[in-house]
């Protein structure tokens, strides 16, 4: 036991859980940690200049090294002003744990305290409750070890989510004798991580006797790791892999055996391949409404085989015939164990011949790239420029949809985006939290003139705190996939979706002290993608793109994933 | 219940604030119907009862089950209406009695349904109820006739028959 603060109770938890990084921004009533972090040598603060950002930056620091991330905020504003985070967070089930401020629960000042509607007083744990995996308000300095502990066994374990800690200013401030300690108390919480033997030998029989199976890895396959063992079992029992949009890097993309990702923008081969398959092995996806379009023609001839940590995701959306709750990893290693037992070596069948011809067929390979600044060309090309263990984010629309389709993620926890959400301008601070976790790679946010403007301000976190990455903003002045239905589905109508000219991002890149650049050719572009990865401080580069472009092909709204229209 | 489509639950919650909100906002956020709920403590004062009634499918109720299940502070669940079981409803009925001559028919009225009377005023009575929500409807609609003041009903709680318990081991 130490006499200490609260505040000083907390930091000490967190350097306990091996947090390094904050991203935050302070205010009234989170000074005594603030105060705290005065001088802390293990943890880096990094001033982010919206709260949502900061939850973001922590979201992309999580999802590119998986570790829990963590976000801070003052109380009222600066929590609701980390909503937003939070929700994306939970819809993609990222480990990050946010800290908040709230005023006090007890005092001299009987009109400062929670529930007077005291000045900065929101009821965030009553907001939160829906996107949290859980939230706490401590109401003595006691209390915090093992809540610390708890959310961030929480935050990481299972299924990962958003964990919040409510700290009362009182709280903060308060000493007591406190037992700084690496117990969780959580009486309600149980993972089953350890598949039944019954179900690993029934899965095994089915994937042995399937004639077209395939493979569905989904974010839980990145989560749990199991990327090798997704390739083992592809190789053993020649099954193509398609991925989710969430499970995108799971998969080598460059492998024979890849189908991309599947869904309303999925890659043409995979969503017609899924549904000729006569097997669906699906590893941690909750099947999406994005990822599976109409559920009738979804894998219609496909008994399917689930692995999901999650028990409530069993047959939520989609219906199976085998569910597995358990740990992807251990499942898929006990899985192969079965499965080599009979089969040695995996060889070509009538399958794999389909898989080739129709991926030849739907999905060519861009062979001679067109030389127009289109984003089919400019998305290959930048998979040649940027090294494999290269991190990319996205922005939501279109250029995520493009992003999708035509950038090969190679290797999981490459590929960062907002899935479940579909958040506008989390690409760029997801992917200034991902060169915090990994500062020795490139990190390069793919956006869209409309989502960029949403975030840009953290170009001055991103200068000020010495946090170099690119963002490659596919300018079509417009909010082009909006603009896209309305073009496709409103007979043209278009409303509210024209950006004008408004701002130029290289000016705007250079007030902030970054490198601004426009390219007007695949050349240029080549050369200033290579300018911008050797250089010391964030680059923005503007591509002017057309804006009538398309994100093609595309499932139409209650269609299913065979009725796609357009080529890839 | 054995009418319509209403499902019994009974979930074992760690007995401390915030869990009701946890639960009711579950159902509402995950459009699940409820029908009622009820929460007081167990025999171990940090585990705390809910009884559930929602109506809905066998797939919804599946999920219902699944999601409740999932929340931290839950540490038990079962579906009570999947075997047998005992449950009862508590309401007080506030009724219009205009003449002694329907004081008289009320009073019958009460003894036949095995209720109570527990309040008496010039021109009402105040009824206790307990049983089946079946068996309070029934009692209900007697009443309706003579006028109902007001009305106030707990909500189902429920146990299962015998020895078969959910219970926390310790």
């Amino acid at each position: 036991m130490t006499k200490m603060s609260g505040a000083q109770a907390l930091l000490e938890s967190l350097e306990r859980q091996k947090v390094d990084t904050i991203f935050g921004i302070l205010g009234g009533a989170i000074l005594p940690v603030y105060d705290a972090l005065c001088g802390n040598k293990k943890i880096r603060h990094i001033l982010a200049r919206h709260e949502q950002c900061a939850a973001h930056e922590a979201e992309g620091y999580a999802k590119a090294s998986g570790r829990t991330g963590v976000c801070m905020a003052t109380s009222g504003p600066g929590a609701t002003n980390l909503v937003t985070g939070i929700a994306n967070a939970y819809m993609d089930s990222s480990p990050i744990v946010a800290l908040t401020g709230q005023v006090p629960s007890s005092g001299v000042n009987t009109s400062y305290m929670i529930g007077k509607d005291a000045f900065q007083e929101a009821d965030i744990i009553g907001i939160v409750t829906a996107i949290t995996k859980y939230s706490y308000q401590p109401r003595s300095v006691e209390e915090i070890p093992i809540m610390v502990n708890n959310a961030f066994y929480l935050a990481a374990s299972g299924r990962p989510g958003p964990v919040l800690i409510d700290l009362p200013k009182n709280v903060q401030a308060g000493t007591a004798d406190v037992e700084i300690t690496d117990k969780i108390d959580l009486k309600g919480y149980k993972i089953i991580t350890q598949p039944s033997r019954g179900r690993i030998s029934k899965a095994a029989e089915l994937l042995i006797k399937a004639e077209r199976p395939i493979i569905l890895a989904g974010g839980g396959a990145i989560t749990s790791g199991s990327s090798d063992e997704i390739v083992a079992m592809s190789d053993l029992l020649m099954a193509p892999v398609a991925t989710t949009f969430m499970g995108k890097g799971a998969f080598p993309e460059t492998h024979p055996l890849s189908l991309g990702s599947i869904g309303m923008h999925g890659n043409p081969a995979a969503n017609k391949l899924l549904s000729e398959a006569d097997l669906m092995l699906a590893i941690g996806t909750r099947f999406s409404d994005r990822a599976t379009a109409n559920l009738d023609s979804f894998a219609p001839n496909a008994k399917k085989i689930q692995i999901e940590i999650d028990n409530a995701e069993i047959n939520k959306n989609v219906e199976v015939d085998l569910p597995i709750v358990a740990d992807a990893k251990i499942t898929m290693k006990m899985l192969l164990s079965a499965i080599s037992e009979k089969i040695k070596k995996g060889n070509a069948t009538a399958w794999t011949k389909r898989v080739k011809e129709a991926k030849e067929q739907l999905s060519p390979l861009i062979k001679d790239l067109p030389h127009d600044l289109v984003p089919k060309a400019l998305l290959g090309e930048l998979r040649k420029l940027l090294p494999e263990s290269s991190i990319v984010t996205t922005e939501v629309g279109q250029n995520q949809m493009w992003s999708a389709l035509y950038f090969k993620a190679l290797k999981p926890r490459t590929f960062i985006s907002s899935g479940g959400l579909g958040t506008m301008g989390f690409g760029f601070p997801a992917a200034i939290g991902a060169k915090v976790a990994c500062p020795d790679r490139a990190v390069v946010d793919i956006a869209g003139d409309g989502s960029f403007i949403m975030s840009e301000q953290e170009l001055a976190c991103s200068i000020n705190e010495n946090i170099p990455v690119i963002v490659i903003v596919l300018n079509n002045s417009v909010l082009g996939m909006v603009a896209q239905w309305q073009r496709m589905l409103y007979n043209r109508r278009y409303m509210a979706v024209n950006l004008g000219k408004s701002p130029d991002f290289v000016k705007l890149a250079e007030a902030y002290g970054a490198q601004g650049t426009r390219v007007t050719s695949i050349e240029e572009f080549h050369k200033a993608v290579k300018t911008a990865l050797n250089s010391k401080v964030t680059t923005v580069i503007d591509v002017p793109i057309g804006s009538e472009t398309d994100v093609v092909p595309f499932v139409p709204p209650g269609c299913g994933l065979p009725q796609q229209r357009g080529d890839y | 219940m054995e009418t319509g489509k209403t499902k019994v639950i009974s979930v074992l919650v760690e007995n401390k604030p915030g869990v009701l909100h946890i639960i009711a906002n579950l159902f509402r956020r995950r459009n699940f119907n409820i029908e009622s709920i009820t929460v007081g403590p167990t025999q171990n004062k940090e585990i705390a009862r809910m009884t559930i009634t929602v109506n809905e499918d066998e797939r919804t109720l599946d999920q219902v089950i699944k999601q409740v299940e999932k929340q931290i502070d839950v540490l038990k669940i079962d579906e009570l209406s999947q075997g047998n079981f005992v449950m009862r409803e508590l309401s007080l009925i506030k009724v219009n009695v205009p003449t002694s001559k329907e004081r008289s028919d009320i009073i019958n009225c009460v003894e036949v349904f095995r209720g109570r009377i527990i309040d008496v005023s010039t021109d009402s009575l105040t009824v206790e109820i307990t049983g089946t929500p079946d068996k309070i409807d029934a009692f209900l609609n007697l009443m309706i006739t003579y006028g109902v003041i007001e009305l106030a009903r707990t909500g189902i709680t429920a146990l299962a028959r015998g020895a078969k318990s959910i219970k926390i081991d310790e």
